[in-house]
């Protein structure tokens, strides 16, 4: 029965081009739409670190002299209490964390410098965040005490100097420092760049600069501090630091502080620790207050910030009004081309066929113009995902169709054109077959 | 025309009416949200910067190689008199930024030393006597810097000079009484006295986190002095922007080769600046554009599409009608006027849709209020879209033959 109605539907759909390539085309700019922006939305808002984003926090204590305790603390670490919790090893794992602008060259090829953007962190960094290694790896909790001159560059960089090649033991110049390359990562590029993200909250949904490439070169925290002094940016300072871009010891905060902890007992002992540290500072007159200290997981990190950008989300609730519109259009042309083939119906229903069998009928033709504008639907989603991937945002080369999207885009159509189809085909197997055979 | 019948012909159809009817509301509920949206981006991106836009450009020039700040500055000197000497140049200032960069140094300016909050954010411009003038500024208070108060700074220095020139948008906010010019603020390194006001001057970003600063900016009779290298900001004699942009970079090569000017944004003409400052703005208003225009031809397609049913459907009901003696002109209006009361119908729904729809962006994207202009705008378009679209399928049936009638009714 299915294969007939389907042959019936190609032949309905055959006989009235027009109105038939309207459909379809309706229900693809709606699904093209819609899909567009639902993959941007997805590839924004999704979990950087699946499955192990729950036990990722990110403690906060208030540095700040003039806050208080009924506010937000400040979104990033003064020093001291950065290398404070940092030495502590309470967590399972951690990490400091900050980002840096210096030049950056091969010695080896003596090609002028480049501007780059240096990581500093500690050991904890790559097993903490899965990082995947191509060659090489890491450096040890020792390298980061004894400030080793060592780095790890990404997949990125290494094709530009090292044309992909194992590059593990070269030599590179930051700055005026010479580093040996330890590791070299696969392409990595977590979505959002997660564990620099910080202010969030004062920037209006502008917060498509989170979607940034890493960083070029990662080297140990302290190392990193001592090649590149002098040229740090702090998220904000409380009053001048002594020097600029020399923030150890000023007032002011710069630094992001990463912990893993396993098990939610010790998740309750880390909070109460960050709580401890901050009224031991605030007795000893370091803090001026200690009661506004937060430690948020990952996801309520990124959540809190609200990464996704404000037009990213605007754009996303206007497809999807959009593909409403395209529904009410379908629906329309459904009810009328139906209703024409009153006559048709009427013939049917009065040799025996029941009102479940022409609604049947309606529905597998609803369906194939629904699969057919998905098929449409697809490659406008193609077309407008290169659209923004054309456009100058950070996050520009993330717009790429995935399985799981590209399998939502066909689900999707066809849910949309059944929708569709329900009121049309309802109306059209309540046909009353006598009235109609009376005005053939 | 009478409007009865109309109506109890359209109670047969309610289905139709009723999806063509919520097809017009939401087109117009979001066709005006989105003619808003691209106005407000147009207008941001056609705010003025207060400079002489057409003749600028910037060069960004890096230093190969350390220096001290006295070597640096020294470089430099050489290379604002290497440029002044062009004969396609009219002036040049060095600078730490230009308007519409996208960033850079903004600090706080104060009233009083002890004050813990700040009175308002500002835009830092570093900048020599050449300033205003480089950059086609208009002096509406006070002078311009001496060139004796003109002196080099290292990035490790205080920000602390003796005076400034703020933006009237500046002197406004700090002194709303006027006569600005001579009292004292306090920048992050120290007091300092107001010497001038300028009109306009953009500050360094435009984007939404900046806009509480928008325009409020202070000059400071400096030469920022880094290894690292800034930019010149050079204002081209009227007609010569090309010919100075390429004479430019070659005259410093020729100079002094130990430098680099990046080839991709190392010399850019304010046209390019502004273009790239306003890029996503106007990246929204194109697709909200796009946006538009698909969705009224998606309507307008859905309303021909219906009506065409309505008047084959129709028929023998047309026939009877021309031969009890109704005109062509009757049966056409019959429709436009069918059409035109679904539209409306639809406007009224769509108009409180879209403030509703509105409202939510106001708190949810942090958007104006719709002005009532724009609501008008989207109903006459889609009231005409409408009458528009019936156009042809009720021309069709108005030619109808009245002898339709007598076939097997």
């Amino acid at each position: 029965m299915f294969g007939y109605y389907l042959d019936l539907a190609f032949r309905s759909l055959a006989r009235n081009r027009v109105l038939t390539s309207l459909m379809v085309l309706a229900i693809a700019v709606g699904i093209g739409a819609s899909m567009t922006t639902l993959t941007v939305t997805h590839l924004l808002s999704g979990d950087p670190l699946p499955g192990r984003s729950q036990h990722i926090y990110y403690p906060q204590v208030d540095a700040i002299p003039k806050n208080t305790d009924d506010k937000e603390p400040v979104d990033k670490l003064d020093y001291q209490s950065a290398v404070d919790m940092w030495r502590a090893h309470r967590a399972d794992r951690q990490a400091l964390v900050v980002e840096s602008q210096l030049k950056l060259s091969d010695p080896a090829s003596g090609t002028p410098p480049v501007m780059s953007m240096m990581l500093s962190t500690t050991a904890d960094f790559f097993p903490m965040f899965d990082v995947p290694f191509q060659y090489g790896g890491g450096w040890s909790a020792q390298e980061d005490e004894s400030r080793a001159r060592v780095a790890v560059i990404t997949d990125d960089l290494n094709q530009k100097l090292f044309a992909g090649a194992n590059s593990v033991g070269r030599t590179l110049r930051l700055r005026n420092t010479d580093v040996r390359i330890v590791g070299v990562l696969k392409p990595w590029r977590p979505s959002p760049q997660f564990y620099t993200v910080a202010g969030g909250r004062f920037s209006n949904g502008d917060t498509a600069d989170f979607y940034g490439k890493p960083q070029d070169v990662i080297t140990p925290f302290f190392t990193g501090l001592e090649i590149n002094d002098g040229s740090f940016w702090q998220f904000t300072c409380w009053s001048l630091p002594e020097r600029m871009g020399h923030l150890q010891n000023a007032p002011c905060v710069w630094l992001s502080l990463w912990v893993q902890i396993d098990s939610p007992a010790k998740v309750a002992d880390y909070r109460r620790f960050v709580a401890d540290y901050a009224a031991q500072q605030k007795a000893m007159g370091r803090f001026t207050h200690a009661g506004n200290t937060r430690m948020r997981s990952l996801m309520e990190w990124l959540d809190f910030n609200g990464v996704v950008p404000a037009d990213v989300r605007l754009q996303t609730w206007l497809s999807f009004a959009f593909l409403a519109i395209c529904l009410f259009n379908t629906v329309g042309l459904l009810l009328a081309k139906f209703l024409r083939r009153s006559g048709e119906i009427g013939v049917r229903r009065a040799l025996g066929a029941s009102r479940a069998a022409v609604f049947a009928q309606c529905m597998v033709e609803s369906g194939v113009i629904g699969l057919v504008g998905g098929l449409f639907g697809l490659l406008l989603t193609l077309l407008g995902l290169w659209l923004i991937r054309q456009q100058p945002v950070a996050y520009a080369d993330l717009a790429r169709l995935d399985v799981p999207m590209f399998l939502l885009t066909f689900l999707a159509s066809l849910v949309v054109s059944l929708l569709a189809g329900v009121l049309p085909a309802y109306r059209a197997c309540r046909v009353a077959p006598a009235w109609q055979l009376k005005t053939l | 025309m009478q409007i009865k019948p109309i109506l109890s012909a359209l109670r047969r159809h309610k289905a139709g009416t009723f999806l063509i009817a919520m097809q017009i509301a939401l087109t117009l509920a979001i066709v005006c949200n989105a003619l808003f949206i691209i106005q407000q981006r147009l207008t941001h991106l056609s705010e003025p910067t207060g400079i002489d836009e057409p003749n600028i450009f910037i060069i960004q020039n890096e230093w190969v190689g350390k220096g001290t700040a006295e070597q640096v500055d020294a470089k430099m000197r050489e290379d604002l008199a290497v440029l002044r000497a062009l004969p396609g140049v009219q002036d040049v200032t060095p600078s730490n930024s230009y308007p519409l960069r996208g960033g850079g140094w903004d600090d706080s300016v104060k009233l009083k030393p002890d004050q813990l909050q700040d009175t308002t954010g500002s835009t830092i411009y570093f900048g020599d006597d050449h300033f205003i003038d480089t950059l086609g500024l208009q002096l509406i208070a006070g002078r311009n810097f001496r060139p004796e108060e003109i002196t080099a700074m290292d990035v490790r220095d205080r920000l602390g000079p003796p005076v400034v020139i703020v933006t009237k948008a500046l002197a406004d906010k700090l002194f709303p009484d006027g006569d600005a010019v001579g009292k004292t603020i306090y920048l992050v390194g120290g007091p300092t006295t107001i010497v001038g006001v300028v009109k306009l001057l953009q500050a360094q970003s435009v984007d939404r986190w900046a806009s509480a600063f928008a325009y409020r900016s202070v000059i400071v009779p400096r030469r920022l002095a880094i290894s690292l290298g800034g930019w010149y900001i050079v204002r081209a004699r009227p007609g010569q922007l090309d010919a100075a942009m390429r004479a430019a970079p070659k005259a410093l090569f020729e100079h002094n080769p130990r430098r680099v000017i990046n080839d991709e944004d190392g010399l850019l003409s304010f046209r390019e600046v502004r273009s790239r400052a306003y890029e996503r703005d106007r990246g929204m208003a194109i697709l909200m554009g796009v946006i538009c225009v698909v969705l009224l031809a998606i309507t307008a397609a859905g309303i021909v599409g219906l009506t065409s049913f309505w008047v084959g459907q129709r028929r023998k009901q047309i026939g009877v009608r021309r031969a009890l003696g109704a005109t062509r002109q009757d049966i056409l209006h019959y429709f436009m006027t069918e059409n035109f009361l679904i539209s409306c119908g639809g406007v009224l729904v769509g108009a409180l849709l879209a403030i509703a729809i509105n409202l939510w962006l106001v708190t949810r994207f942090e958007m104006h209020r719709l002005s009532l202009f724009y609501l008008l705008t989207g109903v006459v378009i889609l009231l005409l879209l409408g009458q528009g679209a019936v156009l042809a399928p009720a021309m069709r049936a108005s030619r109808v033959p009245p002898v339709e009638a007598t076939r097997s009714v």
